[in-house]
């Protein structure tokens, strides 16, 4: 009774603050801009050409370089040095000057760009795999080789894999199961820091308003605690759940008209790689159909609620024992920490690893394992491993609520001084 | 009269330091009980316990015969010195949350408030924040909301601080009228002319030990010293001074009279009866004041608070 009476509260305090209704609202419309501008903006780029010389006194490399929607490449060959360079720096970006050269290979190490902005390193690449190439079929015209044959000759090995139970799969799938594992995880941690931070805020508040000393004349202070978290998790849910629809419906609508743009445009170049795009997507829906679906689903939920009851208890704890946002720094450190590393145990480990020895512990690490667990569980993990992390957490769980609650009810009666870590301790013994 | 609240040997430390050693109270049905004591003395760690805040290390309290359990919190009523509201919830929204809080239904509750906003005239409230009204107007919200469930017992931390004489005396009113519709108040206060005005018992509670306990008047007696105050119209005004001096231990006293008499404090030796002052008194002029010195309040708690440092 009073525990849903406490979690209504919270919820609708959460949810009725302005800064909660302009970040649902505002949050994903200024993705989807960013997004939309750094799109146009590299679009922009892309349609920017680049002037360059060339002055090829060999007359070995001119030939290779050939303009095109970027780069357009001007020879001047034909005037006097002095007067091209001039022309050069007046007209140009830059000028890749070759010097007279008596064979091809040479210009392996003779030739230069001049320019005054250093130049952007994808065109330096561009322009040494021209004049590598160059070299090379000099190199093997040389040794009597047969350019073409040799191309020919050239292996493209596709390993396949596959699992021992018999099921296909291939690399593309091993990078959808870092994007789920890898997003779901994220996702888990972003919702601890923000929603976790909200539990703790409401707690100072309560503490600064000093309503508390009625509050827990009412009720217990876990129940209090308790019904703020819960009250809490709906409001950041909800948040979330907002947030992917209008999300999706506002990719929908914004890649649908500006698909039609540029289908208008560009023809059939585009046509293709939307033809391409489309066997890609059949692709993947059909990877997506083989990821254990059912265990992600169940096992995002209840990692997600470990996760959260277990951060956000710590973070009500640590409300309870200072008075005020700033003085809470110190002691959120530690909690930040085992977030970090389960998000970077996770980038590294499991993608190189999913089944090593790091990504194995980690996943079982209460502080990490919400986090950990959920970027392998894409991967195939056996089932006692799952049910062990989970039993570890929840086992967490439980002790640390207790602890928490300690804290909890010793803290929010404290006033005027900023605990020590010595001093929390003691609390635990009242 | 069966006491509603029974505290029994309490006792309360919080690591080395001791905030109630083996205090023990008895707060009689439909009185206005004051809790006295200096800043420190343990007081708000008493209340505390009987809120069931915080729990006892040992002893027992015993609430309207019942051994204190969970399902009391809906009988007590608690008003903290340390005033507090959420500042950003509306008014009527946080009363009637509380009042639920508190084990009433929504019906009850609603019922309730609008008998209380009502009768303190503030209906226009329901709607604003607390951050919009102003300190007195939020401490009447405050006094709303601690008696909303009708509790039992009433306990009232400093409840006058905050309030402009004309609200203080609104509030008096209703603690008075809830007095005697058969609330029982405790009252902690350090302002001795209210407990003067109001209480029927104290208890004074030093360095975590209860020192006294009663009824006002039985405390009183018990802390009166046999002194007088007179006023008297003397034939030889420096002869008597002279004389009464070398009977008596006098001390010049400070009352309004019309007339410009001699004014005395006297203190009669035990055992000695004012009949004997006042016929001593008689043949050396008229009198026009002779009063027995009571003890105030605030003179028992600083006598028996100096006593004991």
């Amino acid at each position: 009774m009073s525990l849903s009476l406490i979690i209504k509260r919270e919820f609708n305090a959460k949810v009725r603050n302005k800064s909660f209704i302009v970040m649902t609202f505002l949050s994903p419309l200024l993705f989807v801009f960013m997004g939309g501008l750094v799109y146009y903006l590299s679009s922009l780029n892309n349609e920017e050409t680049v002037n360059i010389a060339v002055y090829d006194e060999s007359g070995f490399l001119k030939d290779g370089l050939k303009s095109d929607k970027r780069t357009v490449y001007k020879d001047l060959s034909a005037l006097p040095f002095d007067k091209a360079k001039e022309q050069a720096t007046k007209d140009y970006l830059g000028l890749v000057y070759v010097p007279k050269l008596t064979d091809t290979t040479q210009l392996q190490s003779k030739v230069q760009y001049i320019s005054n902005e250093s130049p952007n390193m994808e065109f330096v690449s561009k322009l040494e795999r021209v004049i590598n190439d160059k070299v090379t079929k000099a190199n093997l015209k040389r040794l009597h080789f047969d350019y073409d044959k040799i191309e020919k000759a050239k292996a493209d090995a596709t390993v396949k894999l596959s699992k021992f139970s018999g099921e296909e799969t291939n690399k593309a799938a091993g990078y959808l199961r870092i994007a789920i594992g890898g997003g779901a995880g994220y996702l888990i941690m972003m919702f601890i820091i923000i929603y976790g931070n909200m539990v703790m805020r409401s707690v100072i508040e309560e503490k600064t308003n000093r309503i508390i000393e009625i509050i827990i004349s009412s009720v217990k202070p876990f129940r209090l605690m308790m019904g703020k978290i819960i009250g809490t998790s709906l409001a950041g849910l909800l948040q979330f759940i907002i947030w992917a629809v209008l999300g999706t419906i506002l990719i929908t609508v914004l890649s649908s008209v500006f698909g039609m743009q540029m289908g208008g445009g560009v023809g059939a170049a585009q046509a293709q790689a939307a033809q391409m795009n489309q066997s890609d997507t059949a692709l993947v829906f059909g990877e997506i159909l083989k990821l254990p679906l059912f265990t992600m689903a169940i096992s995002f939920i209840v990692f997600f609620i470990g996760g959260f009851y277990l951060y956000s208890s710590l973070y009500a704890a640590i409300g309870a024992a200072v008075d005020s946002e700033t003085d809470s720094q110190q002691f959120l450190l530690p909690i930040i920490m085992p977030l970090m590393l389960g998000v970077y145990v996770g980038f590294f480990t499991v993608i190189s690893d999913p089944h090593g020895t790091v990504a194995t512990v980690f996943s079982m690490i209460p502080l990490t394992s919400p986090i950990v667990m959920l970027m392998r569980i894409p991967f195939g993990v056996p089932l006692w491993q799952l049910l062990l992390s989970i039993g570890i957490l929840f086992g967490t769980f439980f002790f640390v609520v207790w602890f928490a609650a300690k804290i909890y009810r010793i803290g929010i009666l404290m006033y005027g001084k900023k605990p020590t870590y010595k001093e929390i301790f003691k609390w635990l013994k009242y | 009269m069966n006491p509603i609240l029974e505290v029994k040997n309490v006792v309360k430390q919080y690591g080395d330091y001791t905030a109630l050693n083996s205090v023990s109270l008895s707060v009689p049905k439909g009185s206005i009980y004051g809790l006295l004591g200096p800043n420190g003395a343990g007081k708000t760690s008493l209340i505390r316990i009987i809120n069931q805040i915080t729990m006892p290390d040992s002893g027992e309290i015993i609430l309207d015969g019942e051994k204190l359990n969970p399902s009391h919190v809906s009988h007590i009523g608690y008003m903290p010195e340390e005033r507090g509201l959420y500042k950003t919830m509306k008014v009527g929204e946080q009363a009637l949350y509380l009042a639920q809080l508190k084990g009433l239904s929504k019906k009850e509750a609603k019922a309730q408030l609008d008998y209380w906003f009502e009768k303190l005239e503030i209906q226009g409230w329901w709607n604003k924040k607390i951050q919009e009204l102003s300190k007195g107007m939020a401490q009447k919200i405050q006094f709303v909301v601690t008696v909303l469930h009708k509790p039992k017992l009433l306990i009232l931390d400093e409840p006058f601080s905050g309030f402009d004489p004309v609200n203080a005396n609104l509030i008096k009113d209703e603690i008075l009228e809830l007095r005697d519709k058969g609330t029982t108040v405790i009252f902690s206060t350090h302002r001795m002319e209210s407990v003067e005005d109001m209480c029927d018992h104290i208890a004074l509670i030093h360095q975590s030990n209860k020192l006294i306990e009663g009824p006002l008047h039985e405390v009183k007696k018990q802390y009166r010293s046999n002194t007088f105050e007179v006023g008297i119209a003397p034939y030889n005004f420096q002869g008597l001074l002279a004389d009464i001096s070398t009977r008596y231990t006098t001390k010049k006293a400070d009352f309004k009279t019309l007339d410009d008499e001699l004014k005395l404090e006297v203190a009669l030796p035990d055992g000695s009866k004012p009949r004997e002052l006042m016929q001593y008194l008689m043949q050396h002029g008229d009198i026009t004041h002779f009063v027995e010195k009571i003890p105030s309040v605030n003179d028992i708690f600083i006598q028996t608070v100096s006593q004991k440092k």
